[in-house]
């Protein structure tokens, strides 16, 4: 069997500065799938065409940003391996009781040298997409409503120490290296996308003076006119956008970048290629060319890029 | 909608906002410029300023930009405050903290 080991994200814990106003935007413009509310007052979400139970956690803060990003690995045998390993390695793990977020089970955490939480689980609550496992119809009334992304796809992520990050991703939890921007000297990396699958990146990180901060979680759209509608949603309900309609370079990926209510970034996109565990080649851009990686028809650093983060 | 005058102290530019806009969207939506634009949803901390007249009313702000005391003082982000009356304001943000910034500080 190909995929074993960690097989994608999970679960965002998302900051909101008021929680209605957050629900109105994740639920209502983004499409999400309300799926329930705890007693601590967080607000589950998922993607239509996600089977979990929830991908999107809202909690209200009297700060904005991420409280932790989850991965869903293989099993519970793989997520035991997993915490031994990252203790082998010299990390502090946490295990999180089974229901501490509806519908998941036993959760380990960690913290990463940026500064960021990460979860690993094996279980969550299958409710399925509403298609039906006999017969399924090929998509559904929430696959129209708002923008409807077909799930979370990845997280993008800034704080410092990204070498020792990657060495965290790449040799304990078997990630690969897909893409990265050099250093202005092409010393380090600046920027890296990493992989536990198919896609083009399940997670990435930049170089960033502050710890623990979010530069987007992103959502995946099935085609560039679906990204086009999602902007036009975005301008119906008055929602900040960053850049976009574009093509990023690194990646190849089609996108918008835009803020939810708190000043969260997220990202609605399409496209990308489909790398394996055997491309031992990461792409290169040089720092001198980070403008096309990131808008590749205007070849422009958008200065929010670098420095607008929750 | 009563509508305001903001002017901002270090370039004495002004421009109107009405009530029911932030002082950040009523700059931008008529394309002037003065005050740094980051996320317009209280998080980033870019459009920093400190009101020093007027009244306003405001939504929610990230603690980890703007303290009890920062509010209190008057220190707030552009993308959150609503004028109540004309306004006078000094520009605090901008973009202080970058992923080239970092490289550069090595």
């Amino acid at each position: 069997m190909a995929m074993t080991g960690v097989l994608r994200p999970g679960h965002a814990q998302i900051r909101v500065l008021d929680l209605e106003e957050a629900v109105r935007h994740y639920r209502d413009v983004m499409g999400l799938v309300e799926t329930g509310r705890d007693a601590q007052g967080r607000v589950y979400l998922k993607c239509w065409d996600e089977r979990d139970h929830n991908s999107v956690i809202l909690r209200q803060a009297d700060r904005a940003g991420l409280d932790f990003f989850g991965f869903k690995v293989l099993d519970k045998a793989t997520l035991d391996k997993l915490d031994a390993d990252l203790q082998a390695y010299g990390l502090k793990t946490e295990r999180i009781p089974a229901g501490e977020m509806l519908e998941t089970g036993e959760r380990v955490r960690f913290e990463l040298p940026s500064g960021h939480l990460i979860e690993l689980y094996s279980e969550k609550s299958t409710i399925g997409n509403g298609c039906g496992l006999v017969n399924p119809t090929a998509w559904t009334p929430d696959s129209e409503r708002g923008i409807a992304p077909v799930r979370l796809d990845h997280a993008l992520l800034y704080g410092p120490n990204v070498a020792e990050v990657q060495k965290i991703f790449t040799e304990v939890l078997g990630f690969y290296l897909v893409e990265r921007v050099l250093n202005p000297e092409g010393t380090a990396n600046l920027a890296i996308w990493l992989s536990c699958s198919h896609k083009v990146h399940d997670i990435a990180f930049a170089e960033y003076p502050e710890p623990g901060k979010l530069h987007h979680c992103s959502f995946l759209m099935e085609t560039w006119e679906e990204v086009l509608r999602a902007g036009d949603i975005m301008s119906h309900n008055k929602v900040p956008v960053d850049i976009g309609p574009t093509r990023h370079g690194v990646t190849r990926g089609c996108t918008i970048y835009a803020w939810d209510p708190s000043g969260n970034r997220f990202e609605t996109f399409m496209g990308g290629y489909q790398p394996y565990p055997d491309y031992k080649e990461p792409l290169t851009w040089t720092f001198d060319n980070f403008g096309q990686g990131l808008d590749y028809p205007q070849r422009k650093l958008h200065e929010t890029f670098l420095t607008v983060v929750s | 909608m009563p509508m305001f005058k903001v002017r901002i102290a270090e370039t004495g530019e002004c421009f109107p906002c009405d009530s029911a806009q932030s002082v950040l969207e009523g700059m931008v939506q008529i394309g002037r410029r003065g005050i740094p634009t980051g996320c317009r949803g209280g998080a980033c901390g870019v459009c920093r300023i400190e009101v020093l007249s007027g009244s306003f009313a405001h939504k929610a702000m990230s603690r980890s930009q703007v303290s009890e005391a920062d509010q209190r003082d008057g220190r707030v982000l552009a993308c959150r405050i609503f004028p109540g009356s004309d306004l006078e304001l000094k520009v605090l943000g901008g973009m202080r903290c970058s992923v080239l910034q970092h490289e550069a500080g090595k």
